[in-house]
């Protein structure tokens, strides 16, 4: 919104104000501007000048030779308007002056010399209109200046309408004025208006609210309009503040709304007699002011002359009843709706307006009446001639309470910090109208109607009000008096962290963010198909609307993007995925670990051993814990039938680890090997953290025994392990893995070599005894078809 | 007997020149040196000489023996100097200009820049808390009073979910949980909690517009929190984050969440407060909303307005990730890209 320091100054003396400093003051204290413009810089030397004599130029249609008096001297100008004639009197830039964009010089313009220039209205910055030049009429007094006619010199600042949303009194220059009155400490300079009381005698409208969204409807009628253009300083104000003129009504309440931020309509009196405000139960046809033809829906509020409707309320008049440059007589409409019904309304109809954007600021609905005053006193000044024709007629069926609050000195201090005293709080708050009344430090307010339709009812408002005119650059910063306390660190991040840090540093791993849901035409191309169980209803790239339930498809389809500048990657997320719902409803929202390695070059057996490692380096890094692992059922069509598995921590299920299924993978590449893991996060970070018990090392040495078994596909490591370590024997310590190979010698079996720790703590174990042991190992190994390699 | 010990000498330093071994600098200290060496040999002739020239001679003969020794140690070392410079000399030339093979991994830039922002806050006795990516439409806007009509839960911005829940739009849908978890703190000992987070926006992205991006959200209820905490803290934190003396400033800003609600600017990392293009010569860079925690938001977490105050403010995660690393194209954060992502070490 536009705001012209000419139009405050109507309201508030600015008088040796710094206007700039003023205007940074604005935006710390009440709303954000966003740009300063100063009009009529570049206009310089324009004066009253009258044509004396015109010529046709010989070689051009259109030019003409003019001899123009500027007040000083009668000098030459070639002009090329099309309304220009002899005897007009016009704004004429003197040579040395300037208008926008030009400076005016001595000029030869088609084989004659020019000494200055009529000016369109363009050309000196007050509105758009080029078709030919400014023209004045004979009381302008020749060699004036044209800026001690109009004026032009204006400082214009934009507010950011966005910084405005809960201000609905800010929507015109009065309430920005009475904000400019409080920073400047000065005081706010009352509304002239016409007191419609001496109307009273006069025949109301036949006026009836029939919905609950009209709060407030007022409206007048007046005829005998003689005039029909606006005051080029009216004029040159709206222009701008961003509204081109039309003509003196339909500017007038352009002007009204821009000065009180009330919106109001002008009806035609001859077509719009009676007022009814209502909603429909059916679909109605309407032409709005545009031209266009709309259908309105059930429930948009209309403002009809009996069962026709003449606008849609709050946003649009109808082209039937518009005011055109002949009204002579018309209905003028102040009115006051719900907020949210003219938003909807709005939004459905895609027409934002003007008017329909401060209605949904819920504006104050006092205004009304007195909008409707100044309209009229405006009006009068113009158009001396018109006549009232109706008494104000105004419905009011919908009041907002009148809000009092209650706070003492003790709660500012406490909110704030700091010590404002009592005097400041009054003053603050009664230039911004609020009325208090205060025993002391007990302080009671009325907050003002423009303030209560929203935007104050409690003591922390207050507390907005006295701080920002009091100023946030004024306030002493202190620091908060606090506990020292230690913070428990939290496991569960410091273990996503570790995690983290675990996979990039040591493994090279890479992370990756991503989407929450699934990304269904690259699943589509990789031929996956994962469960889902919440979706997203209403997402503009609706075809992604699937919430995952694992993050492994979305790293497969990063692995099948990332394959033209790597032939091998490792790659983790830590996210979100939804697994079912709650027996409430709810999504069941999980935070998963999920790793992939993938390559063109590694073998399945390798990026399954990788990413194998992993999970054991995290589980045993953070939990010093050992992965165990269990059959798992292939759920996923990612998954391989074979060579998958649940990963188990303390016996309990905690993920999945698997080989990626050949016909994904071969999807993704020819030649591409992967394994994938994803690992439930909230249950390995309950997991307790195993504490280190210390073991004294014994001082006698151990003896090593290393067996080479055969073995077939169904036995596992996991299998041998548990068989040894079943042997109860005191100095049995460890049996670890050695190696594996297969050989066709050992007839399609492979030969395992394990490596058995026999430590005792008392003395030296003989090799007769631990001989003993191994051979009962033996046995217990025979007994499940495992036997020694000959 | 002087002239045997003359000779001796020359022959010693002639078959010294000779030597090329430490192998023939060994069997020349046993030839001169040893028991039945040639210096020893003569020494044993002394017995038989008279007192004055047994002392004389004796005196050469001890004299050749320590220069022998001085001689064969320096031949020694001087043998052992060539074997090393030879050694040098041949080694194989090392090319440090090859870059080493090593499998680094990288962590995601947001991450990064979040573990810095959460160990500030940490040296600051916040508690980090983690809250849903879904949520329910009461956390997303009724507990931060946010009501039915708002215009903010127009359907447009928020993903909605086939159970009725929704993405959370903002980092703030945490709060009430929070407030519920901790309660109302006791005195002087304020609850102090940093709650960074994935928030989804419905919308068309493009380089500057993502639908999924991180805040990291922050507040502090206790019994005495003012405004003047609320400036003082961010004055700090912010200087902390950017690693320079920051000058803050606040303008009214309405979120209805807080009261007052606050814009908070920064002067210009670029300029400094001068006026620059990236400022629009206004020397202040809009950085993050903050306030005083409303009241209602207060009640509905069940903590008493009356007693206690609070402020809380919201910063931009992905914002400040791509201003730290001077990213442009937002998409690439969630792009996988490794050729992008691999470069935050």
């Amino acid at each position: 919104m536009y705001i012209s320091m000419n139009w405050i100054s109507d309201f508030v003396d600015l008088s040796q104000a710094d206007i700039k400093q003023l205007i940074g003051r604005f935006t710390l204290a009440t709303a954000e501007v966003e740009e300063v413009i100063e009009y009529g810089k570049d206009i310089r030397d324009v004066v009253i000048g009258k044509v004396v004599k015109l010529e046709e130029h010989p070689k051009s249609k259109k030019l003409h030779l003019l001899k123009v008096d500027n007040g000083e001297a009668i000098v030459d100008c070639v002009c090329g308007a099309p309304n220009v004639f002899e005897g007009a009197i016009v704004a004429f830039a003197k040579c040395g002056g300037s208008v926008k964009g030009m400076e005016i010089g001595e000029a030869t313009i088609a084989g004659y010399p020019s000494r200055g220039m009529c000016c369109s209205e363009k050309e000196l910055g007050i509105s758009e209109d080029h078709s030919g030049i400014m023209l004045f009429d004979d009381s302008a007094v020749i060699g004036t200046n044209i800026k001690d006619m109009i004026a032009m010199d204006d400082i214009i600042f934009e507010v950011d309408n966005k910084s405005l949303t809960n201000r609905p009194d800010l929507w015109g220059h009065y309430g920005i004025a009475r904000e400019i009155a409080a920073l400047l400490k000065r005081p706010l300079k009352a509304l002239p208006v016409v007191d419609t009381k001496a109307y009273a005698a006069l025949p109301t409208v036949d006026l009836a609210i029939e919905t609950e969204l009209c709060y407030r409807y007022s409206c007048i009628g007046v005829e005998n309009v003689t005039r029909n253009v606006s005051p080029l300083n009216m004029k040159v104000r709206l222009m701008y503040c961003g509204q081109r003129p039309i003509n003196l009504l339909a500017d007038l309440t352009n002007y009204l709304m821009m000065e009180l931020g009330q919106p109001m309509h002008a009806f035609d009196k001859n077509k719009v007699d009676k007022i009814r405000v209502k909603t429909f139960d059916h679909e109605k046809e309407f032409v709005t002011l545009d031209a266009t033809t709309r259908m309105i829906e059930p429930g948009i509020m209309m403002i009809c002359d009996d069962d026709e409707p003449t606008a849609v309320a709050g946003i649009m008049g109808g082209l039937h009843s518009e005011i055109e440059d002949d009204t002579t007589s018309l209905m003028l409409e102040s009115a006051n709706f719900d907020g949210v019904s003219i938003r909807k309304s709005a939004t459905k109809l895609g027409m934002r307006t003007e008017a329909s954007a401060r209605y949904e600021k819920m504006l104050d609905p006092e205004m009304t009446v007195p909008a409707i005053e100044r309209f009229l006193q405006l009006l009068m000044e113009i158009d001396p001639g018109v006549k009232v024709i109706t008494a104000m007629t105004d419905s009011y069926p919908t009041h907002y309470e009148t809000i009092h609050i209650q706070f003492d000195k003790a709660y500012v201090d406490k909110y704030t910090g700091i010590d404002i005293s009592n005097d400041e709080i009054i003053e603050t708050l009664t230039a911004l109208e609020f009325k208090v009344t205060n025993k002391g430090d007990e302080f009671e307010v009325v907050v003002p109607s423009f303030r209560a339709t929203k935007d104050v009812t409690i003591k922390a408002d207050i507390i907005e009000e006295i701080t920002r005119i009091y100023g946030y650059d004024n306030f002493k910063l202190t620091s908060t008096a606090s506990l020292l306390a230690p913070v428990r660190p939290d496991k569960a991040r410091e273990d996503e962290y570790l995690i983290k840090q675990l996979l990039a540093e040591r493994f090279g791993c890479s992370e990756v963010h991503s989407y929450i849901w699934y990304d269904a035409k690259m699943n589509k191309e990789l031929g996956l198909e994962p469960v889902s169980a919440a979706r997203v209803v209403n997402s503009v790239a609706s075809e992604n609307d699937a919430i995952r339930s694992t993050i492994i498809p979305t790293l497969l389809g990063f692995v099948y993007k990332n394959l033209d500048n790597y032939t091998s990657m490792q790659m983790f997320e830590i996210g979100r995925v939804v697994k079912g719902f709650t027996k409430e409803g709810l999504c069941n929202e999980r935070k998963v670990l999920s790793i992939v390695s993938a390559s063109k070059e590694k073998s399945a057996k390798q990026v399954l051993s990788e990413v194998k490692e992993m999970i054991e380096t995290i589980s045993c890094q953070i939990k010093n814990k050992t992965i165990s692992y269990a059959p798992a059922d292939a759920v996923e069509n990612y998954c391989h039938p074979k060579n998958s598995a649940k990963i188990l921590l303390d016996g309990k299920e905690i993920g999945l680890i698997t080989e990626l299924n050949p016909r994904v993978a071969d999807k993704i590449d020819k030649k591409l090997s992967a394994a994938v893991a994803e690992i439930d996060f909230a249950c390995f970070a309950e997991q307790e953290k195993m504490q280190v018990l210390y073991k004294e090392i014994s001082k006698f040495p151990g003896i090593s025994i290393d067996l080479s078994l055969l073995v077939d596909d169904t036995v596992s490591f996991g299998l041998v392990h548990d068989t040894v370590m079943a042997y109860e024997c005191k100095f049995l310590q460890s049996c670890e893995f050695i190696d594996m190979y297969k050989d066709k010698a050992l007839n399609n079996k492979a030969s395992m070599t394990i490596r058995m720790q026999f430590i005792s703590y008392e003395g030296t174990l003989s090799g007769d005894e631990v001989n003993g042991y191994t051979q009962d190992i033996l046995k217990m190994l025979a007994g499940k078809g495992i036997k020694i390699r000959e | 007997m002087l002239e045997v010990v003359e000779k001796l000498k020359s022959e010693f330093e002639a078959k010294l020149a000779q030597s090329k071994t430490h192998e023939e600098i060994e069997a020349m200290r046993i030839a001169y040196l040893g028991k039945k060496g040639a210096v020893t040999d003569v020494l044993k002739d002394l017995k038989n000489m008279d007192a004055e020239a047994k002392k004389q001679v004796g005196q050469q003969i001890n004299a050749l023996k320590d220069e022998i020794e001085e001689k064969l140690r320096l031949q020694a070392k001087k043998m052992e100097e060539i074997k090393f410079q030879m050694a040098m000399e041949n080694a194989e030339k090392f090319d440090f200009s090859i870059p080493s093979c090593q499998e680094v991994g990288s962590l995601h830039p947001v991450t990064i820049v979040q573990r810095q922002i959460e160990n500030i806050f940490k040296s600051m006795g916040f508690i980090i808390e983690d809250g849903l990516e879904i949520q329910t439409e009461y956390n997303n806007f009724e507990a931060v009073n946010i009501p039915k009509h708002h215009p903010a839960r127009d359907m447009q911005d928020t993903y909605y979910l086939s159970n009725g829940q929704l993405l959370k739009t903002h980092t703030s849908a945490a709060q009430n949980a929070i407030m519920r978890k901790y309660g109302a703190p006791k005195p002087g000992e304020p609850l102090r909690v940093l709650f960074p987070g994935r928030c989804f926006r419905n919308e068309n992205i493009d380089a500057s517009h993502e639908n999924t991006f991180f805040q990291l959200e922050g507040m502090m209820i206790g019994d005495n929190i003012s405004i003047s905490n609320l400036i003082y803290f961010m004055k700090v934190l912010l200087s902390e984050v950017f690693e320079r003396d920051v000058k803050v400033r606040l303008r009214p800003g309405f979120f209805p969440f807080v009261e007052p609600g606050f814009e908070l600017d920064i002067n210009c990392l670029i300029c400094g407060g001068k006026g620059c293009p990236t400022c629009k010569q206004s020397g202040w860079l809009e950085l993050l909303p903050c306030g005083m925690i409303h009241p209602n938001v207060l009640t509905m977490g069940g903590i008493d307005p009356d007693k206690y105050t609070g402020f809380a403010f919201g910063l931009g995660l992905t914002r400040l990730t791509m201003m730290k690393y001077g990213i442009k194209d937002i998409r690439v954060l969630n792009s996988g890209n490794l050729k992008a992502l691999k470069q935050f070490k």
